[in-house]
């Protein structure tokens, strides 16, 4: 199964979508456009020459119409005979120009035949996933009918074999190893590992489990192992791979809000055209000889936006595609262009803007501890923490620790990654039965020396208690205190000072502070060290944040910490604002609130606590690893469930944007060089003095009309690869980028065409006549 | 030499208005947001039964202001028919009826494009109760439409405008009336006739009698230039020396034109909060203006041929005691700010020179642009411009914190159709239907071929733009041009307006977006660039083949 996903990395300001080792990605074209997805597309843009389809792109539309006009002219023109023109007309002028105006218009079509065209690979490949299959429903009625709450499993129920398509909300289906799941919907019993590699292009399992927020399953992925039951919660034909199907061809899409905008102003000057052009023959008719018909269309459609109206779609399409190449699925074009016009970012701490775990990040000796003393003792009481904190003290000794300390974290770890899975500190097992192999892992280092003692909710410490009858605890800092004081051994006064300004300190730095404590075989006891834990802010989160800032977007920091904590690592990481010991609610009223203000909001959720903010929020990314709820009430899905490319969406819709209004900017700005190259063409015949407006000094007037045709469809096509890549963004300020935008494709929009048609001028020279 | 006095003129006028500016500005600031009413205008509300502290939706309001000047035209128009019957009438007989709309129209719609003759067509009872007032109420709706629109921007999400009743009444009592007065005392001062007496009969040194009319020229000429008007008492204009007598007049006169218009950006930007803002497009107005009034300076002061040579400049058609730059200041004034009076006749300027006059009206009249209408055309630009920027900085478009979307960018576009289209129909029909042709060509076109084909355009570009000044050696009290011209006037007039009000209205019903970093600031140079490029590209665009055929035909022959 060739996976949808991943053509070419996209260019720009515009982070590149992270290399997916995936069976499909070689086997797509590297580049996003060239000659052969032109000629792929051409039967395409033939169809779409179909009257009834142009006149949904008005703009082309006309052009279509000019150019049926002119052929019919150039049909019948022999059996008109000569009529006086203000400008001299070769033979086959018309012909020229009528066949420049029909390749202007396929040129247009091909646009949006290529983007198209990238969707349809997209949706054939996903359309594989949707191939009828055998569904097992468990029967609701009748002879063994099922029952769930005597048979939770479904183990004695009987099954109805259906085909997938015949599937209903609410119906059970039984998914065992090999099979594929026959429909979207809910796991309500069992847990299985499922290929998901036909959507996400991930080809490594996930685990799919019922209850919690990793319970949905999409039609058309397979399950590995195990055996679960799938409530079904949509309709085939309504399914998630149905909706990215008809997305990503562009079957459903509508015009988003902005464009229709665009459109009312492209028609808008579409129709002062319209006006200059049929009003020029009357108002010339008192000094001149008519314009010829051929010479007004062609100044017609080289007025009118055909530029930008042709690449529109296809621009749309294309901003649709490269969230698509992300793994983001947008339910809608118009949530992309919401996505650039967020203000505000509401971000989850863990997994966006920190790593999911805390890490040591030192450990501090108490007064009287020797420096290796305190190290060893952090190292050995963590030996028996499998979780990642724990396994992070090892870390940390092993690259900063003291000599023994590194030592002894380097035996533990074996020089190997491999960890013991969650909450497998299994008793301690008899002396002598520890296998070579479990000595390399942690636990089997601490059986050499003594036996674990699991974190408990109640003395809340972890340790080790030897084979020589000492113990070590490590442990929040009044658990380890109480454990020292009910054994008689409460810390000096200098101590317990020194412990509780380190615990406070590196409390009051948003950290975690663990305590480890000693008591020797005889009952004394002392305090050692003082372990900081804390949250690990990603790499180059605050120069993203900063970013952020300079485009005017505000962060705010969404966690389930105290404020202390939260504002802490808000500080370190550099977000503007936080929300701290968050609660669903308290999500849903500060959305409401921003959007109150006028600010439009984008936050990311799995949960389905978290769908009513996720609806809420103009842009609401929801995981794909989230529930059915949370997905359904989003716009926007990720498929990798990385909350992180929040950032790349907005950036993407931005691109969007920018891209419209520089292709627009570009086509208004090259009507000056076309107005030069055709209004003294047009009646340099009866005032030869125009010819001082013949700036290009374009050799006759026949050959600068159609010159500036052919330049007005061949721009179109040299624009196709932009107008599919988007132009180059950079998260800088608004006024930053209007300058530098303006300067490319204003100004150049301006010098282009003359250098264009100038050049296209000497080649047409050549032609007898011209 | 001519250089130093160009300069010099100009920074007289600039210094002048920038003193001036700052408080007019912050006065009509006040003036229409002020809660408290006169005595006097709470007597007038009370008589006509006004609820003055009424908000009215921008539907309430446009109908209101479409009544009022509905009412106006029919005044006008009747007083012009019934002349014969009036008092003061001179013994002037009654107007025939397409000169009568044409006039009464052109008055309502701050044009004042004068097809006739006013000495020998209209008396002193149709100057002041019909001219003169509507002189000040036209210019009264313009300000009014300017400030509703400016409303509609500072609102936060309230579907209303204010109330056309008090706007009206505010800006006549409270800013034209007594500036109007100011300005007739400093032109009486300046030399500028003003009685009521019959014209007196005299025998000149030649034998020949000679009528010398008088009238309460200073009165009316205050308000004539105040008001972006610019109908004159007498045919000649501010060229007649009853009217314009000397230098010191025509600066008053050129002052008084652009008080207004170059004081309202100042209260738009007070009024929204953001004086830069305000600021931002003064300079692009004054931009506009500067760059007019030089080129157009340029033209006349070189002035091909031998006859110009010899007169260090193109003298034909200018006043000896204005100049080639006190007329080309006045003519880039009164045409930048569709006032339309003139000192010096545009159909004998420069080729290129007479293209100025026509390419400051073609631009839309929005440097500075007439009373109000100037603020409220070059707002609606901004808008075009924002919108532009917008998607070119990568967020939808907003100005001052208000979305530009599908509705409002239609009604900003159907604005902007406006003109373009009745200027471009208008001229195509004069030459294009055979018959219209016939009176064009027979009747009002004193120079055929480029030069006629100017004319024509310049009178519908002039009226379809409310400006009023002609380009002089067109025969316009025609019946075509008379109905056409009215036509093109009100239509210029009142679509736009309906196009600004409704767009004023869904504007103020909008909550607006808090500005942040990734907000397009629009009070930058590099926008006031833009807004300018937007203005200048789309008049060219539009006017680029016609303005080829004519004033660039005949100035590269």
């Amino acid at each position: 199964m060739s996976a949808p996903v991943l053509f070419s990395p996209a260019s720009g300001g515009v982070p590149p979508e992270p290399h997916r080792p995936t069976s499909g990605a070689s086997s797509q074209p590297r580049r996003a456009f060239g000659a052969r997805a032109l000629l792929a597309a051409l039967p395409l843009a033939l169809r779409k020459l179909d009257p009834r389809v142009m006149v949904r792109r008005p703009v082309l539309f006309v052009v279509e119409l000019g150019a049926a006009l002119l052929t019919a002219l150039a049909i019948a023109e022999p059996f008109l005979g000569r009529s006086e023109s203000a400008t001299p007309i070769p033979g086959g002028f018309t012909w020229a120009i009528a066949a420049w105006l029909w390749a202007t218009v396929l040129f247009g079509n091909l646009a949006e035949a290529v983007a198209e065209g990238r969707g349809k690979a997209q949706a054939d490949s996903l359309r594989t996933t949707r191939s009828e299959t055998p569904a097992r429903v468990l029967a609701t009625a009748g002879d063994g009918a099922w029952d769930r709450a005597a048979d939770p499993a479904g183990l004695r129920a009987r099954l109805e074999e259906r085909a997938s398509s015949a599937l209903a909300i609410g119906d059970v289906v039984l998914v065992e190893a090999g099979d594929v799941i026959p429909g979207d919907g809910d796991v309500i019993h069992g847990v299985a590992s499922v290929d998901e590699s036909a959507i996400t292009g991930e080809s490594a399992p996930v685990v799919r489990e019922a209850g919690g927020d990793r319970s949905a399953v999409t039609g058309g992925t397979r399950v590995l192992s195990d055996r679960i039951l799938v409530r079904v919660t949509s309709t085939p034909g309504q399914t998630f791979v149905d909706r990215m199907i008809s997305l990503v061809e562009g079957a459903s899409r509508r015009k988003t809000p902005n464009e229709v905008a665009l459109d009312v102003l492209l028609a808008t000057l579409t129709l002062v055209f319209l006006v200059v052009t049929l009003t020029l023959n009357p108002i010339a008719s008192s000094v001149a000889a008519p314009v010829h018909l051929a010479v007004l269309v062609a100044l017609l459609v080289c007025l009118i936006p055909t530029t930008i109206s042709a690449l529109l779609s296809a621009i749309g399409i294309a901003g649709m595609d490269r969230l698509v190449r992300r793994n983001v699925l947008a339910l809608s074009g118009r949530a992309v262009e919401a996505a650039g016009d967020v203000s505000t970012l509401l971000l989850d701490k863990t997994g966006t803007i920190t790593y999911g775990n805390r890490r040591a990040v030192g450990v501090n000796p108490l007064p009287g501890v020797e420096l290796d003393a305190a190290w060893s003792a952090a190292v050995e009481a963590s030996l028996a923490d499998a979780t990642p904190e724990g396994r992070s003290v090892l870390a940390l000794a092993l690259s900063d620790g003291p000599r023994t300390a590194s030592a002894l974290a380097h035996a533990a770890l074996g020089g190997t990654d491999t960890v013991a899975p969650a909450g497998s500190s299994e008793p301690a097992a008899p002396e002598g039965e520890a296998s070579a192999e479990a000595g390399r892992t942690p636990s089997g280092v601490l059986q050499l020396t003594g036996s674990p003692v699991a974190f408990s909710a109640t003395t809340r410490m972890s340790g080790v208690d030897r084979r020589d009858g000492s113990a070590l605890r490590k442990g929040a800092g009044s658990a380890v205190l109480a454990w020292l004081d009910a054994a008689g051994n409460a810390p000096s006064a200098r101590v317990r000072a020194a412990l509780e300004a380190d615990v406070a300190r590196i409390a009051g730095q948003g950290g975690t502070p663990l305590v480890v404590a000693e008591q020797e075989a005889d009952g004394t006891g002392r305090a050692l060290a003082v372990i900081h834990l804390k949250d690990v802010v990603k790499e180059g989160l605050p120069e993203k944040f900063e970013q952020l800032r300079a485009m005017g977007i505000r962060t705010v920091m969404i966690t389930g910490d105290n404020e202390v904590t939260a504002r802490a690592i808000a500080a370190e990481a550099g977000v503007d604002d936080v929300l701290a010991e968050a609660t669903p609610e308290d999500k849903l009223a500060l959305i409401k609130q921003e959007q109150a203000g006028g600010r439009m909001v984008a936050m990311t959720g799995d949960g389905t606590n978290d769908a009513p903010a996720l609806a809420q929020a103009d842009v609401g990314v929801a995981m794909n690893t989230g529930t059915s709820a949370a997905k359904e009430a989003g716009n926007m899905v990720d498929l990798d469930s990385d909350p992180a490319k929040l950032i790349d969406i907005v950036a993407i819709g931005k691109q969007l944007l920018i891209t419209r209004g520089a292709l627009t900017t570009f086509s208004i700005a090259n009507d000056l060089a076309k107005y030069f190259a055709i209004v003294p063409a047009m009646f340099m015949g009866a005032f030869p003095q125009l010819g001082a407006l013949n700036v290009m000094g374009l050799s006759s007037p026949a050959s600068a009309v159609l010159s500036a045709v052919i330049f007005n469809a061949l721009v179109i096509l040299a624009l196709i690869p932009l107008a599919l890549r988007g132009v180059k963004y950079r998260a800088v300020a608004a006024s930053k980028l209007l300058g530098r935008n303006l300067l490319i494709y204003g100004l150049g929009g301006v010098v282009a065409p003359f250098i264009g048609i100038k050049l296209i001028d000497l080649v047409v020279s050549l032609l007898p006549g011209f | 030499m001519s250089v130093v006095w160009a300069v010099a003129a100009l920074g007289l006028v600039v210094v002048l208005l920038a003193a001036v500016h700052v408080p007019l500005g912050d006065y009509m600031a006040r003036l229409y947001t002020s809660p408290q009413h006169l005595r006097v205008e709470r007597w007038l509300y009370r008589a006509t039964g006004v609820n003055p502290d009424a908000e009215q939706s921008w539907r309430r309001y446009l109908g209101g202001l479409l009544a009022f000047s509905a009412l106006g035209l029919l005044a006008v128009y009747a007083l012009q028919r019934l002349q014969h019957w009036l008092p003061g009438s001179l013994g002037l007989p009654a107007v025939e009826p397409s000169l009568a709309f044409n006039t009464a129209a052109s008055f309502l719609g701050n044009t004042n494009w004068q097809s006739y003759s006013p000495e020998a067509t209209v008396g002193l009872t149709v100057q002041m109760a019909g001219l003169a007032v509507q002189n000040f109420l036209s210019a009264a709706v313009g300000l009014a439409v300017a400030i509703a629109f400016v409303r509609g921007l500072t609102r936060r999400g309230e579907p209303t405008l204010g109330n056309v009743w008090v706007d009206l009444t505010r800006g006549t009592l409270r800013l034209l009336l007594p500036l109007a007065v100011l300005g007739a005392v400093l032109l009486m001062l300046a030399g500028v006739i003003q009685n009521l007496g019959e014209p007196t009969t005299i025998s000149t040194l030649t034998g020949a009698t000679q009528t010398i009319p008088g009238g309460p020229v200073a009165s009316q000429e205050a308000i004539k230039m105040l008001g972006t008007n610019g109908g004159g008492f007498f045919n000649a204009n501010s060229a007649h020396p009853f009217e314009n007598p000397n230098a010191f007049s025509n600066l008053v006169q050129i002052l008084l034109v652009l008080l207004i218009p170059f004081s309202l950006p100042r209260t738009f930007g007070t009024m929204v909060g953001s004086r830069r803002q305000g600021v931002a497009i003064l300079a692009v107005m004054g931009g506009l203006f500067l760059v007019s009034y030089a080129l157009l300076t340029w033209a006349e002061l070189v002035g091909a041929g031998a006859a110009p040579q010899a007169a260090g400049g193109a003298m034909e058609g200018k006043e000896q005691r204005f100049g080639i730059i006190g007329s080309t200041l006045f003519a880039t004034t009164t045409t930048g700010t569709s006032t339309g009076a003139v000192n010096s006749m545009h159909d004998s300027y420069t080729a290129l020179g007479g293209a100025l006059p026509l390419l400051n009206m073609m631009l839309g009249e929005v440097a500075p642009g007439g009373v109000g209408s100037g603020l409220y055309g070059m707002l609606i630009l901004a808008i075009v411009a924002v919108f532009v920027a917008g998607l070119l900085v990568g967020r939808t478009p907003e100005y001052l914190g208000k979305r530009i979307g599908r509705g409002e960018i239609t009604l900003a576009s159907l604005y902007l159709l406006v003109t373009p289209t009745i200027v471009l129909l208008g001229t195509a029909l004069s030459f294009g239907i055979p018959a219209l042709r016939e009176s064009i060509e027979g009747t009002s076109i004193l120079n055929p071929g480029h030069h006629g084909l100017s004319e024509v355009l310049y009178a519908f570009t002039s009226a379809a733009n409310n400006n009023g000044s002609a380009f002089a050696g067109l025969t316009a009290n025609t019946p075509w041009l008379n109905w056409a011209l009215g036509l093109a006037i009100l239509l210029g007039r009142f679509l736009p307006i309906v196009f600004v009000l409704a767009l004023a209205g869904r504007l103020a019903a909008q909550r607006p977006v808090p500005v942040t970093a990734g907000t397009l600031p629009t009070h930058t140079p590099l926008f006031q660039g833009m807004l300018a490029g937007v203005t200048l590209l789309f008049t060219a665009l539009t006017y680029f083949p016609v303005l080829a055929l004519g004033p660039l035909a005949e100035g590269t022959l």
